[in-house]
């Protein structure tokens, strides 16, 4: 008679390899001629699929092929057994703390056969619930603990369970060779962009090395690389800068040979012209790219300095002149006077508009959402927000619009209240102090550094 | 139109803005520091402000704010008003439509 659970008959029965349960070891276990020592990966996933099934509690004998072993109550039942005498495979078991078995017991027809120990003994491992109102109990499962877990009640069970992780298995295969073959793809399709642009790059090189600009390697325009714009606007830039070399040098040379007026008049023309075209430039790449005139990463670094609005500040460089282009008449003086007030307090009002616009822009990214309580209330709120964000950003295009316009302006302006001759030395000038911040910026990015 | 035309003439310096306009807000102050006091008119806080809205871009102002009047004459957008005091010509304007004095 079992000393635990009468309601389970059990039966001794050789021959498990009938049964469907992977790879057990048969071992001593007593007078049970083999153990049901599962591998831990079948435990585990025994655990999570519910291939136990409790039979009731009123002590069906569950017949199972070859072995006959009952399930207890519907209650989980831990159970640790630890039978010393048993010559069980010790296994690890890492289940999961809360991991819920229905586990079967394999009782001995035959207690007393049982090696030296008593299934019932009050071994402090041994912890078979009799109990047929055991409440669920987690698996606790000690790393030392070998388990003995019996197959379900049923053969069919069995085989649920085998495809059920077999099924798993194959969907999770599938599942990752899909994810494989998407990386693969987004893999391929970036190398195909990255072709595009190598190509497109080399054809620009190309016809700049043409018109003969000095491309220095990668390095220097590795800070403009942000998107078709900034880069095409600083190919644009530099070639702009050597033509306008080109000018002022024989500017220079003209009024050093003290060239006639009229044909300064025709050089100084021509320079002005060059000036437009560069605020013409800037325009269409404030379209593109209003962002990046704004950081000045077109310009070196002490020039950016001096930054505002996307370039220079017309009332500062009027500052300087001023010394330079004496002797002025009367009335020019006035005039250049205040063209320079002209222009500061015009750059006053637009430094303001900016100032409001980062105030709008703050207050609007920073609005509540502490107002709305609904989930979709603050997607909407934080959509609403962004778009207005978004219409705020679209103006600093006009600023940078306004505040080239500024400087052009400024540049005739001036241009106008000076004769031919000053308008000469007045460009050789501007051009002087831009040429040394240049310089200034390449001499400090070539500093030694200790 | 006759609203817009209605309300530059009003006062000797006129602008038409809208709230949310930051450019506006630039040629506001360029008429404060000028020392005038011109006339706002908000066309997103005015019932008709879609209509004049549209009279204003008729006139070929482009955007259509700010728009400013100097003694009930269109003088244009931010750009126009810029170029105007760059040039010197703007304190002459408001000085001979008696917005300011000097």
């Amino acid at each position: 008679m079992p000393s635990f659970d009468p309601h389970l008959p059990i039966s001794n029965a050789p021959g498990i390899e009938g049964s469907r349960i992977h790879a057990y070891r048969v071992s001593d276990f007593g007078p049970f001629e083999q153990s049901v020592a599962f591998r831990l990966e079948d435990a585990i996933d025994l655990s999570t699929s519910t291939v136990f099934n409790s039979a009731k509690a009123s002590g069906q004998a569950v017949s199972f092929d070859p072995l006959h072993i009952a399930t207890f109550d519907k209650s989980t039942t831990s159970f640790n057994i630890n039978p010393p005498a048993a010559q069980v495979e010790s296994q690890r078991l890492p289940l999961e703390k809360n991991q819920q078995l229905n586990l079967v017991s394999i009782s001995s027809g035959n207690t007393e056969n049982w090696g030296e120990s008593n299934m019932a003994d009050a071994s402090p491992r041994t912890d078979i619930s009799t109990d047929a109102d055991t409440d669920d109990k987690n698996l606790g499962f000690d790393r030392g603990l070998s388990i003995v877990v019996a197959a379900s009640d049923s053969s069919d069970r069995s085989k649920d369970k085998l495809d059920q992780k077999t099924l798993r298995r194959l969907a999770q295969n599938r599942e990752a060779a899909r994810k494989s073959r998407l990386r693969k793809k987004a893999y391929v399709q970036q190398l195909e962009s990255s072709r595009l642009k190598l190509t497109q790059l080399e054809q620009e090189l190309q016809r700049a090395r043409q018109q003969g600009i000095f491309i220095s390697s990668s390095g220097d325009q590795a800070h403009s690389m942000s998107g078709n714009g900034a880069m095409a606007f600083d190919v644009e830039y530099a070639r702009w800068l050597e033509e306008q070399n080109r000018q002022i040098n024989e500017l220079r040379s003209a009024v050093n040979s003290h060239a006639s007026d009229a044909e300064l008049h025709i050089i100084i023309d021509g320079i002005m012209a060059h000036y437009d075209e560069i605020f013409r430039l800037k325009s269409n790449a404030a379209k593109a790219d209003v962002f990046h005139l704004l950081s000045g990463m077109w310009k070196t670094p002490a020039e950016r300095c001096f930054l505002w609005l996307g370039g220079f500040r017309s009332s500062e460089l009027l500052k300087l002149l001023v010394n330079q282009l004496e002797p002025l008449t009367e009335q020019q003086l006035v005039g250049i006077g205040n063209l320079q007030q002209s222009s500061q307090q015009a750059e006053d009002a637009l430094s303001q508009g900016m100032e409001a616009l980062q105030q709008s822009l703050a207050e609007t990214l920073s609005s509540g959402s502490l107002g709305s309580s609904s989930s979709s209330g603050n997607v909407a709120n934080y959509m609403g927000q962004m778009a207005m964000a978004m219409g705020k950003l679209g103006t600093l295009e006009g600023f940078i619009r306004q505040a080239d316009n500024l400087r052009q302006q400024t540049l005739q302006q001036m241009h106008r209240i000076l004769t031919t001759r000053q308008s000469g030395r007045a460009l050789l000038a501007i051009h002087d102090y831009f040429s040394r911040l240049r310089a200034l910026s390449s001499l400090w990015l070539a500093r030694p550094r200790e | 139109m006759d609203r817009v035309r209605d309300l530059a003439s009003t006062r000797a310096a006129v602008i038409f803005t809208k709230s949310s306009c930051c450019m506006c807000h630039s040629i506001k102050t360029l008429f404060y520091e000028l020392g005038a006091s011109p006339a706002i008119h908000e066309l997103d806080r005015d019932a008709n402000g879609r209509e004049m809205e549209g009279a204003l871009r008729g006139l070929g102002c482009n955007p259509s704010v700010p728009a400013v009047f100097i003694g009930g004459k269109y003088v244009g957008s931010a750009k126009d008003v810029l170029s105007l005091h760059l040039e010197g010509s703007l304190k002459q304007m408001l000085i001979d439509a008696k917005a300011i004095w000097f």
